[in-house]
């Protein structure tokens, strides 16, 4: 018992001490397993393998970077993934806005809370199920080519396009929540003002309501951008013959673990330049 | 805002079409789990709960569900204890290397998986192995803790922001020890909050496959692995769809959890 007020009164009076305890564990466990890991990983990137015996080749050297910007299979796949997920972002942009428009300011205030976790409810089911999902729809006679059927059309298959579209629909929660919630928070008294001085409904949204809400929208396309930059399973699934970065640095692991790592730095810096130029807009401090 | 009769028309519509493309894949998940045929045409030629005891009887599917369940449990006190800790030292103390902190609790699921992946499976791989510890559940439950970290550190970390040191300092002036302020008043004030990180970090961690891809040894199934190695397989579709129905029947659950747990706390919890 004595010993258990001695220990509380050391920790009471040594704040530095008790910051000590604090941070020891997490640390050690972030700090040399994860950043130590990763830094490993980025100074593979520099290493280079013997394509013989598929022996990693501890030599210093800018060969695999020197190749990633020269060889075009490469130079379009990261292009591709750049597009991939700036459509991405886009997409979800578009039909986040009208949606989280209706649920902030149109629907009866008695409603909002609910229809709030029946946005965030899928964004609880499994990733893989929601893929599946999309899978299913878009298979040969499926969802998509019946309802296309009336009109004389097809779905779309599986392909670049079925990539886009299943990414934004796993990542349209991420963009509909900040929305929502900047919009909730949006003052009336603004919108008020703005209609004492004559504005209509269009002009006020264009002046006043678009440009308080753009940084949420922001904030949701770091999420939704990054999120798609990354993928490599849903390209798998449902993407046909597609390929991705994501899809590159897998298929390099086994045999060529430097061109990987790599490849595996450019979603990195892109996901870091994004983040660098959200973070003008003002978006990151509402994250 | 003035909105004109139009425009609330046209985005009530608009709404609803969203919650209409939100649901109808869901949806078709629990159906198509009642479609008696193994191909997934649309529409299904009838209704049967057939495959529901097919399913069930798979030992492949009901394996891999419980090596799911091991690998959230195994990650989960490790997340929550080393989340919580940092959540205190970065809300209660001011120093040097505070912001990169929070920074580096973010990286591992800021950082596409297949990075945090690659990098995990060559450390373990380069470290672990020459010690006789090879790729396996084990490496599953680290990978996972590392970046389920975050999720209780977030809790937390909003939830000691919004309640202040004050309420230590009362309890301490009222003479209790450091041991006995944290039993009697902080941690009933964090309580939910943790219960809301930790469900969290279950649910990621059951939902991970990137992670879990790089991470497990060649006998280590989890759920979504074996979703995804029995998805292309028309002879495994029925069992497939049954799995996928009862993981999207499954995850109402923390959502009604996490509105019975911000309605029972008085500060709410940000879930």
């Amino acid at each position: 018992m004595a010993l258990i007020t001695r220990t509380a009164g050391a920790l009471h009076r040594r704040p530095r001490l008790r910051l000590t305890l604090l941070l020891t564990a997490p640390l050690l466990w972030l700090a040399v397993l994860y950043l130590g890991s990763l830094s490993v990983l980025f100074v593979s990137a520099f290493w280079t393998t013997n394509s013989f015996t598929s022996e990693v080749v501890k030599v210093w050297s800018t060969d695999n970077f020197h190749e990633l910007f020269t060889v075009p299979v490469f130079r379009q796949v990261i292009l591709r993934s750049i597009g991939v997920a700036l459509a991405v972002t886009v997409l979800c942009a578009v039909i986040a806005f009208p949606l989280a428009f209706y649920t902030a300011r149109v629907a009866k205030p008695r409603w909002r809370p609910l229809l709030v976790v029946a946005i965030l409810t899928p964004l609880w089911a499994s990733y893989l199920v929601k893929v599946y999902a999309w899978r299913l729809i878009l298979s040969e006679g499926g969802l998509a080519d019946w309802m296309l059927k009336p009109f004389g059309l097809s779905g779309p298959g599986y392909g670049l396009p079925a990539t886009v579209l299943t990414l934004t629909y796993l990542w349209l929660p991420y963009m509909i929540l900040p929305i929502h919630t900047a919009l909730e928070q949006l003052p009336a008294n603004l919108l008020d003002a703005s209609a004492d001085l004559g504005a209509r409904g269009w002009r006020t949204f264009r002046s006043v309501v678009l440009p308080m809400v753009l940084p949420s929208v922001a904030a949701g396309s770091v999420f939704t951008f990054s999120l798609s930059l990354g993928d490599y399973i849903t390209v798998q699934i449902v993407g046909g013959k597609t390929q991705l970065i994501g899809n590159l640095v897998y298929s390099n692991i086994e045999l060529n673990l430097p061109m990987a790592a790599a490849l595996g730095t450019v979603p990195v810096v892109v996901i870091v330049l994004y983040l660098l130029a959200m973070r003008r807009t003002g978006a990151l401090s509402s994250l | 805002m003035q909105l004109s009769r139009s425009a609330r028309i046209a985005l009530r519509v608009a709404a609803g079409f969203g919650f209409v493309v939100i649901y109808v894949p869901l949806l078709l998940v629990l159906v198509n789990s009642l479609n008696p045929d193994r191909s997934a045409s649309w529409p299904p030629s009838g209704l049967t709960v057939h495959w529901w005891s097919v399913a069930w009887d798979n030992s492949g599917a009901r394996e891999a569900l419980w090596t799911s369940v091991k690998a959230g449990l195994g990650a989960n006190p490790v997340a929550l204890a080393l989340g919580t800790l940092i959540a205190f030292a970065v809300a209660r103390h001011r120093f040097f290397g505070r912001n990169a902190i929070s920074f580096v609790v973010v990286l591992p699921i800021a950082l596409p998986g297949i990075v945090t992946g690659i990098a995990l499976n060559s450390a373990f791989s380069t470290v672990l192995e020459p010690l006789g510890v090879g790729l396996g559940l084990f490496t599953v439950v680290v990978g996972h803790a590392t970046f389920c970290i975050v999720v209780v550190f977030n809790n937390v970390v909003a939830r000691l922001r919004r309640t202040s040191g004050s309420f230590e300092e009362a309890a301490m002036d009222l003479g209790a020890n450091t041991f006995r302020a944290f039993a009697d008043v902080t941690f009933p004030l964090v309580r939910s909050a943790l219960f809301a990180g930790g469900l969290l970090a279950f649910a990621l961690s059951f939902d991970e496959i990137v992670v879990t891809t790089f991470t497990a040894g060649p006998g280590v199934e989890t759920l979504p692995i074996w979703i995804f190695n029995n998805m292309t397989r028309p002879q495994q579709a029925p069992v497939v769809n049954v799995v996928a129905a009862v993981l999207v029947l499954l995850s109402v659950i923390p959502i009604y959890v996490a509105q019975r747990l911000s309605a029972d706390t008085a500060t709410g919890s940000r879930v």
